[in-house]
């Protein structure tokens, strides 16, 4: 990294110097291209990654559109469907958990709810939490990691050990407190509502370091640099320095940190419901469903491998996308 | 050496307090604030409000919280009297109270589940440090070939798979499909054969997920090293390519690694609750998801102490570790 990078997402547009030149000699010149540019045209020709971002972008159409889809297939996520079930084992009736032309993903054991609506119910609820509490993480990460590295001096210790602490917590057993100790109304909100709003805070609160010690140190070594320094000179305030100078070199990291955050806390979300203390039933949530199929892994298995691939797609669609605009991103590598 | 050993420690127990009065903060103040009674849910349901009151008074719930972090850290050490309300508790040094619920001493309940999670954890870090590094060195090493690709893409795969998703199917397989193990836990002293044959696939489970993330970053931290010029240097003064990987590679690689180890040992308390909770070990994860479901604060303090403790303890043997394996590193 030599040059400060401005404004990495601006579209690079040929100035009004350079296209004279180009008009007047009729040769193309060397074109500059900002960071986004180049990023962009790195990712276009990451075959994995743009395939990761189309199922990214699939699932969030379909948890947009969750009740559509469901109307169309005629399912409801919450109705049961007792006459699809074995009354002597309380699995499905049918191969493969019950999968037929009208149960898409086949039924649940013992009340016979349609798999298919809950797959699509549970997007909304994983993608909401993944990405409103990376938000959250973004948000602390940033506003503290830049106080730290900008200011130094006792700011930057505080907020240093603090995060140090943080990322040594036994972080998913405080996780687990904190949201079960919640009540089940506040702000107005109630049951699955508070639930949600709580995981958010949480998972978003536990994740404000890995962001924030990014952003630290980027700040640390970016507030030394000539240009800043120039900045400096010319009289321009912290706050612009901070805004003008400092923020737009900080997107990059700060892009690639969020897109690899997202996948994790799609995984916590599912840990918690997984373990009980997340959203409740009847609400439909893919690790809350993988919790009640450890009873009937023996007997239907299907039951299990459903809501255990929809966590894995999406999660690997949110890692290859990560690692993609990771390399794209990365000042270090080839163009 | 020393003065850097007495300010960790110190920072270690500053670290402790901390953790007590958070989780003193978490189940104490919070339901306080949603308004519910902690002597009450203790009691029960339809408790009178006398033996309400009693429990108040012995368990001191009327104090102040400072007052109560206060004796709580002083029964560790030296043992805790119940004497308020009439009739007196004898609790002896470790003391870590009762629980809320099934009224057993709290200590005897930790030092049962403390060795299954440790041991848990303890294989599966073997497992992971063996398998992942290894695999990334080899994928650093020979970039770009088939083994790479493969051992790249199970890796992806791995840190995209949850662990319980993976302990179940794993269950499915190799217990209930192909009945070549068992999938019920049995305690050390009834035959190290039959536990150990239990405790495979909660490792292979555990260590999955971990080995897949040390992979990526082995390989990746690796190739840049084998980029850098001290690397070309040693090759240039004719040592052997395995010498310069070994010597030179290697222990650069490491020291990065061993930052990531000391980080994770507090996921990993998170991925033994999950694993624990998947293959129905009784370990710690366990007695304190249930104790969460319950509000049974002791249980949940004596085992976030204790976990805690164990993360510090960790951190300061890999922080020293550190000086041992990386040459540039003085501990001042």
């Amino acid at each position: 990294m030599t040059a400060p990078l401005h404004e990495p997402t601006a579209e690079a547009a040929p100035s009004a110097a350079e296209e004279a030149a180009i008009a007047t000699t009729g040769e193309k010149a060397v074109q500059g291209r900002s960071l986004g540019r180049i990023a962009w045209e790195r990712l276009k020709r990451d075959k994995l990654a743009l395939s990761g971002g189309v199922v990214v972008l699939v699932l969030i159409v379909v948890a947009l559109l969750a009740p559509v889809i469901t109307n169309l297939v005629g399912q409801d996520p919450e109705a049961y469907n007792e006459s699809l079930i074995d009354p002597l084992f309380g699995t499905p009736k049918g191969a493969f958990g019950g999968i037929s032309g009208e149960h898409l993903l086949g039924v649940e054991p013992v009340n016979g709810r349609d798999i298919f609506a809950r797959i699509v119910y549970g997007a909304q609820i994983s993608l909401l939490v993944g990405f409103l509490s990376a938000l959250v993480a973004v948000v602390l990460g940033t506003f503290l990691g830049v106080l730290a590295g900008f200011f130094g001096g006792w700011v930057d210790a505080v907020v240093s050990r603090v995060m140090d602490g943080l990322l040594a917590f036994p972080q998913l057993l405080f996780i687990i407190a904190l949201v079960s100790v919640m009540p089940n109304e506040m702000l107005g909100l109630s049951g699955t509502g508070v639930r949600l709003f709580v995981m958010i805070l949480v998972i978003g609160f536990f994740g404000w370091p890995y962001i924030g010690r990014v952003v630290r140190g980027q700040t640390l070594s970016l507030r030394e640099r000539e240009y800043v320094e120039a900045a400096r000179s010319l009289g321009a305030g912290r706050f612009y320095i901070l805004f003008k100078e400092l923020l737009p070199n900080l997107i990059a990291p700060i892009i690639v940190y969020t897109t690899m955050m997202i996948p994790t806390n799609i995984l916590t979300e599912a840990a918690l419901s997984f373990l009980g203390v997340g959203v409740k039933p009847p609400t439909a949530s893919w690790g809350q469903m993988l919790s009640s199929a450890i009873d009937y892994y023996d007997s239907d298995p299907m039951y299990m491998v459903i809501p255990g691939v929809a966590i894995f797609v999406t999660v690997l669609a949110f890692n290859l996308f990560g690692d993609g605009v990771r390399d794209a991103l990365d000042p270090k590598g080839s163009r | 050496m020393l003065a850097y050993l007495i300010r960790r420690l110190f920072a270690a127990v500053v670290m402790l307090v901390v953790i007590v009065m958070v989780v003193f903060g978490i189940f104490f103040l919070v339901p306080k604030w949603a308004g519910v009674d902690i002597a009450t849910s203790f009691v029960g349901k339809q408790a009178d409000p006398a033996a309400v009151e009693a429990v108040r008074q012995k368990l001191g719930l009327a104090e102040p919280i400072y007052v109560q972090v206060w004796e709580f850290f002083k029964g560790i050490f030296v043992g805790r009297t119940y004497a308020g309300g009439g009739d007196v508790t004898q609790c002896a040094a470790p003391c870590f109270g009762y629980s809320f619920r099934s009224e057993q001493a709290i200590w005897p309940v930790l030092t049962d589940r403390f060795p299954v999670t440790l041991s848990l954890a303890l294989g599966a870090a073997v497992l992971w440090l063996l398998f992942g590094v290894a695999a990334g060195v080899l994928s650093a090493l020979k970039r770009g070939t088939l083994w790479d690709r493969g051992a790249m893409l199970v890796a992806l795969a791995g840190v995209s798979l949850p662990i319980y998703f993976t302990g179940l199917l794993s269950l499915a397989v190799f217990s209930y499909g192909l009945g070549w193990l068992d999938a019920e836990y049995v305690p050390f002293s009834d035959g190290i054969g039959t536990w150990f044959g239990g405790m495979i696939l909660p490792w292979v489970t555990l260590a999955f997920l971990y080995a897949a993330m040390y992979a990526r970053i082995t390989r990746a931290t690796m190739m840049e090293i084998l980029g850098e010029d001290y690397i070309r240097t040693a090759r240039a003064k004719g040592l052997r390519e395995g010498v310069v990987i070994r010597k030179h590679a290697m222990r650069s690689t490491m020291t990065p690694l061993l930052t990531m180890l000391g980080m994770d040992l507090g996921a990993l308390i998170g991925g033994a609750i999950l694993t624990e909770t998947t293959f129905s070990l009784p370990g710690l994860g366990q007695a304190v998801l249930n104790a969460i479901k319950n509000q049974d604060l002791p249980i949940i303090l004596g085992v976030t102490l204790i976990t805690s403790v164990a993360v510090l303890i960790a951190n300061l043997v890999v922080d020293v570790l550190y000086a041992v394996i990386d040459p540039r590193v003085r501990l001042t």
